[in-house]
């Protein structure tokens, strides 16, 4: 499946990946960048303890949306609270008023019916869709183990519950997440074994179980190349004498040439792992690298340099 | 005079772990998700085999297929295979004691526990083969948090194992599978499930309970409530069993037989759930043996004369380059190049350092008991690299 639809020129994006591998970071990196050309943005965060505030320097998220900067907004996922908006729009149920606590039905609904939590969380970004209430919707989503039960519960409840109102609201929302044109899944990666590993596997998965189009995978914290063509067989020889280089500079210079002897290997090692995450995707699925941010914190500052680095890979 | 804290804990980290493994039955390694938490496992149990005598079992809920690959094993599954000690002798190790590999599998497991639970045969048969019992089994109160700790209860209560080392699900909050089997419990006792079950009887619904039946009914459709509520009539029966299994396994837990490690990087966001784990730990009544730190950079980046030094380096003025270009058989643009690169990457890195040294000194004040472990350049693929990591876990880096 060719990717064909830009990435931005989406209207809805999932960005999953393996824990740790800076999955929030790329997600509100990717938000405040369209932002910044122009688009208006909303930023989703699945996870109630979710942390996509923090990347932005702002409050804890609510379900109901935020404006953080011109065109930005931003939102966590309430699944309650979601269920609660998706009844009073869709049944006109002037009876979720009158029963009482919700989150008792809530907890009734979503324990007996399978798939509802991930319905009413992937139905509320639909809707956003749907309504056209914004140009992009960015979804920091579940991680790589469970992205492809959420992304494939319409068809799960398709299949399982014959009638009633959510077999009725399933198909709209599988033709939004089906077309290409409007939808993609963006997984981030790190160039390390078991990151790289399940980014193959996911894109497998997603290929085979669900109608979602991979629009990128995004290749984060790379290391930089140290040494260019010739220049690295100049280091090994720096690095054979280190009395010479510190006659130099005037001071032990061992421990400098250890820390660039460090960098190369580390460097080395995840090379490969790249190589083996370039073999095992789709060539047409665009790869976007991000550096390795050698920065003090990991707030906002972090944040648009993430932004600008995709902001380049995405030739904009 | 009293021994400085700081003293303290560098002499109980180093050996800490061994003695810890030594005394122990049950060793449960939890953090946040890519920390190193399975293979961290793994190390600690072949080390352990090397080091003690006994059967050691490391049971993992992680489906990686790299670590069968890395103890020699073609594949394991729910029941625990042997690690041959020819695999020992190629890494250059003579075990005292076994190494036992299983990984946990969740359907196989919760079949297993349907058939020792239901009343009869035949409730078992009619559970298994419900429709929604795959989709239900795998999704509600934390199905997989608790199968993963109620393995780890059968496998201990079965006596063969002189030590479980055990790694934890990735789940986002850390008290799930720490609270799972009593969640558990109470979901069997609830007036909850008595609801879900409700209509299958025909019994009269009460009053309170009709709108929820109502509001369902339009939501999901009747037919699917009616499966649905057959399922959870089904299931109920197996509830007195359930609630004194969980019971039990939630006992095995609290036992001072068993003990959490608390693996992390030093990245500030698994950092930060590990600070959060520590809490509910000491909160929960649950022991500590060891914090560990796991692919820290080596100490010697927080040097400071060096990083004078490299700005010198990266500032070199063409005497400097012109000194050393003869010896490197270079241009002095590409000795200028390289030396810049040499200074930068040292600065890189020990802003790097920098920052996991505060986060080191933050989880310190929590836990008397770190283990250091250096971050490795190579990715860990056989038995030996394992053992490597062992050696350093044990040693403290």
């Amino acid at each position: 499946m060719a990717a064909t639809t830009p990435l931005l020129d989406r209207r809805l994006l999932f960005v999953s990946g393996k824990g740790g591998v800076g999955r929030s970071t790329v997600s509100a990196a990717l938000a405040l960048f369209a932002a910044e050309q122009g688009k208006r943005v909303l930023a989703c965060e699945v996870d109630a303890k979710g942390n996509l505030a923090d990347f932005y320097e702002t409050g804890p998220l609510r379900f109901a949306e935020r404006e953080l900067s011109p065109g930005l907004w931003a939102m966590a996922m309430d699944t309650e609270a979601s269920l609660k908006q998706y009844l009073s729009l869709q049944m006109k149920l002037p009876l979720v008023a009158r029963i009482g606590p919700i989150a008792r039905m809530f907890e009734f609904i979503a324990v007996a019916g399978p798939g509802v939590k991930e319905i009413v969380t992937i139905g509320k970004f639909c809707w956003e869709v749907k309504q056209r209430h914004y140009d992009l919707v960015v979804v920091d989503a579940s991680p790589t183990g469970h992205i492809v039960g959420q992304l494939a519960s319409p068809q799960a409840i398709n299949e399982l519950v014959q009638v009633g109102l959510v077999r009725n609201q399933t198909q709209w929302m599988l033709d939004i997440l089906g077309d290409p044109a409007k939808t993609g899944l963006v997984i981030v990666a790190t160039p390390e074994e078991m990151p790289v590993a399940e980014t193959i596997e996911l894109s497998h998965r997603v290929r085979d179980e669900t109608n979602v189009d991979l629009a990128a995978v995004v290749v984060n914290r790379v290391l930089p190349e140290l040494f260019g063509r010739g220049e690295e067989e100049v280091f090994d020889r720096l690095a054979e004498d280190p009395d010479a280089l510190s006659a130099a500079v005037g001071g032990d210079a061992t421990l400098l040439l250890d820390a660039a002897g460090l960098a190369v290997r580390l460097r080395r090692t995840r090379a490969g792992h790249l190589e083996h995450l370039r073999n095992g995707i789709d060539p047409a699925i665009p790869l976007l690298y991000v550096p390795y941010l050698f920065l003090k914190d990991h707030g906002l500052r972090a944040t648009r340099v993430v932004a600008e680095a995709l902001g380049q890979e995405l030739g904009t | 005079m009293t021994t400085p804290l700081k003293d303290r804990r560098a002499r109980a980290g180093a050996g800490r772990l061994e003695s810890l493994l030594a005394a122990k039955e049950i060793v449960i390694a939890c953090g946040s998700g890519g920390v190193g938490k399975t293979t961290t496992a793994a190390a600690a149990a072949a080390m352990a085999a090397v080091r003690q005598p006994g059967r050691v079992l490391v049971l993992t809920v992680d489906p990686a297929k790299r670590l069968a690959t890395a103890l020699g094993l073609e594949g394991f599954g729910n029941e625990a295979t042997r690690v041959p000690d020819a695999a020992f002798r190629e890494a250059g190790a003579q075990p005292r004691g076994e190494l036992w590999a299983a990984m946990l599998d969740t359907k196989q497991s919760w079949d297993q526990l349907v058939r020792r639970h239901a009343p009869d045969p035949r409730t078992a048969q009619q559970i298994l083969t419900n429709k929604l019992y795959a989709n239900i089994s795998g999704r509600f109160v934390q199905s997989h948090e608790y199968i993963a700790m109620e393995r780890l209860y059968e496998l201990h209560q079965s006596g063969r194992y002189d030590l479980i080392v055990v790694d934890t699900p990735p789940t986002r909050n850390a008290l799930d599978f720490l609270e799972a089997p009593s969640r558990m419990a109470d979901f069997f006792s609830s007036r909850f499930l008595k609801l879900l079950a409700a209509p299958s009887r025909n019994r009269l619904v009460s009053v309170a309970s009709r709108p929820f039946y109502s509001v369902a009914d339009r939501v999901l459709g009747s037919q699917f409530l009616s499966d649905i509520a057959e399922f959870f009539s089904l299931f109920e029966r197996m509830g007195p069993g359930f609630v004194q299994r969980a019971r039990a396994v939630e006992r095995v837990l609290h036992d001072r037989r068993t003990t959490f490690l608390v693996v992390t990087t030093l990245e500030a966001a698994p950092v930060h759930e590990a600070d959060f784990f520590l809490t509910s730990l000491d909160r929960m009544g649950f022991h500590l043996g060891a914090v560990v730190l796991n692919k820290a950079l080596p100490p010697w980046l927080l040097a400071e004369a060096p990083a004078r030094l490299a700005e010198a380096l990266r500032d070199s003025g063409d005497a400097t380059v012109a000194e050393l270009a003869p010896a490197l058989e270079a241009e002095p643009a590409q000795v200028r190049r390289v030396l810049g690169e040499v200074a930068e990457a040292y600065l890189n890195y020990q802003l790097v350092a920098q920052r996991e040294a505060e986060q080191k000194a933050e989880l310190s004040v929590r836990s008397e008991v770190l283990v250091t472990v250096p971050a490795f350049d190579q990715d860990i693929h056989d038995l030996a690299g394992l053992l490597r990591l062992g050696e350093a876990l044990f040693t403290d880096g």
